[in-house]
């Protein structure tokens, strides 16, 4: 039985086989039932938007159906029942969970437990490897992801997102240009194994150093609780603020990605360029979510 | 230099367990590790800071023996955590029966607490942590946290 828990538990080659299967997805959607007659549950104990109703879309589209729990007060966990206990009931009605819980390694869990194949949708700060594959289907898209220079910007400590990135990018031929507050920066041992698995890794606090060699700006929020007061904040956010004019003179095919939901680091004006790609990021959700469905039913 | 007459510091004992090159100031740890507290039955006997003539940590060492007790293997596991250069030897009718060594073990499996309070381990489900053992220190492998640091006070 397979499990999707962790962006590290694939390989290159793994990743770059579910990249062609969701292209494939993308290019002629219409004609997969692959999931015909089957169930899944998306047992969302935190919230989010756009991971619960991609998965619903990506089962719907597959020709299966879906069950829901979308919070810990409209399940039994609010009762006292354990994660574990929870999963192993949920296995006997369906043919694959897919799991959004606030603790970190929850997913890990619910796999030693479940009977059937167990997807993470995310687990605290820790893992969310469908979020990695879409932003590397969405690089992939536009250029191949060996050779590119990629700057992370933004909150780089904190984000499960851009550490995730950095390892699967780890994989392929690419050099990471960090760009945060010195307070941000990724954390040091994600740097080191960067290191140890051949990867380049350049830091850098102002973007404007490094702007014209980017190919991929992938920006995050920055957390506000993470500063001590609003003053240092608006700082900081205001020196992270991609606009236009910051864009002036990039590389030709450079794109701009962002997780979502922004929060002021994209200014909206830059929404009408060329090089804006997250709304089409947050839709490759979808093809992506279908093949990891596909991958492990 | 000054020496004082030499004997016995601790008496031998019948059965049990002699554990041997223990860190200098770690025999309280453990101890600890294996649950032997004040209240528990036991007969004990505990050398801290002693000379070692093997070396270690600027020539000292701790020694802890412990009467009619064997130990598990991880027991002996939480020991080389701590202590890797410690040894056991096992005591039978006042002879040593068998003399080995502790070795750090890939895995470990509930000795340690994971330092995450976001971490499934400390949520109340019915797992044990669960940490690898690399050259960075322990990585958990649920939540791929790594304690670096200040080990024995994680130590469950």
């Amino acid at each position: 039985m397979k499990h999707i828990i962790s962006i590290k538990d694939f390989s290159r080659e793994d990743i770059d086989t579910l990249l062609a299967r969701a292209g494939a997805i993308d290019a002629a959607p219409q004609i997969r039932k692959t999931l015909d007659g089957k169930q899944v549950a998306l047992l969302f104990f935190e919230p989010s938007t756009r991971t619960r109703m991609s998965f619903t879309s990506a089962v719907s589209r597959l020709g299966g159906t879906s069950i829901t729990v979308d919070s810990v007060e409209g399940s039994s966990i609010s009762k006292g029942e354990t994660l574990a206990d929870t999963v192993r009931v949920v296995s006997s009605y369906v043919d694959a969970i897919v799991l959004r819980h606030p603790k970190e390694g929850a997913a890990r869990l619910a796999s030693e437990f479940a009977s059937v194949p167990v997807i993470n949708a995310g687990d605290g700060a820790g893992q969310h490897p469908s979020q990695t594959l879409l932003d590397l289907y969405t690089i992939r898209q536009s250029m191949p992801l060996d050779g590119i220079h990629i700057g992370l910007l933004g909150d780089l400590r904190y984000g499960r997102t851009t550490h995730s990135l950095a390892y699967a990018l780890s994989n392929y031929d690419v050099t990471l240009h960090t760009i945060a507050p010195q307070t941000l920066e990724l954390p040091e041992s994600l740097v080191a194994e960067l290191h140890k698995r051949g990867c380049r890794v350049e830091e850098h606090e102002d973007i404007t150093d490094i702007m014209p060699e980017l190919d991929v700006i992938y920006a995050t929020r920055i957390q506000r609780e993470r500063f001590p007061d609003a003053a240092s904040y608006y700082n900081v956010a205001e020196s992270y603020r991609i606009t236009p004019e910051i864009l002036e003179g990039h590389k030709e095919g450079m794109i701009v990605l962002h997780p979502l939901p922004r929060a002021g680091e994209i200014d909206p004006r830059v929404d009408a360029l060329p090089c804006a790609r997250y709304f089409e990021q947050a839709g490759n959700g979808i093809p992506v979510r279908m093949a990891m469905l596909e991958e492990v039913i | 230099m000054e020496s004082g007459p030499r004997g016995l510091l601790i008496s031998p004992i019948k059965d049990g367990t002699v554990i041997d090159h223990i860190r200098a100031g770690a025999a309280l740890t453990v101890l600890r590790m294996l649950g032997i507290t004040g209240q528990t039955d036991e007969e004990l006997s505990i050398a801290t800071n002693v000379t070692s003539m093997t070396g270690g940590q600027e020539g000292r060492k701790d020694i802890v023996k412990v009467s009619n007790r064997e130990l598990s293997k991880e027991e002996v596991d939480r020991i080389a955590l701590i202590s890797p250069h410690a040894t056991i030897n096992i005591i039978r009718d006042y002879i040593v029966v068998e003399k080995k060594g502790v070795e750090t073990p890939k895995l470990l499996y509930g000795i340690v607490r994971c330092t995450n309070a976001g971490c499934i381990t400390n949520a109340n489900e019915p797992i044990q942590s669960a940490f690898e053992v690399t050259e960075d220190g322990l990585h958990c492998l649920y939540c791929d946290t790594v304690i670096t640091t200040d080990l024995e006070n994680h130590i469950i």
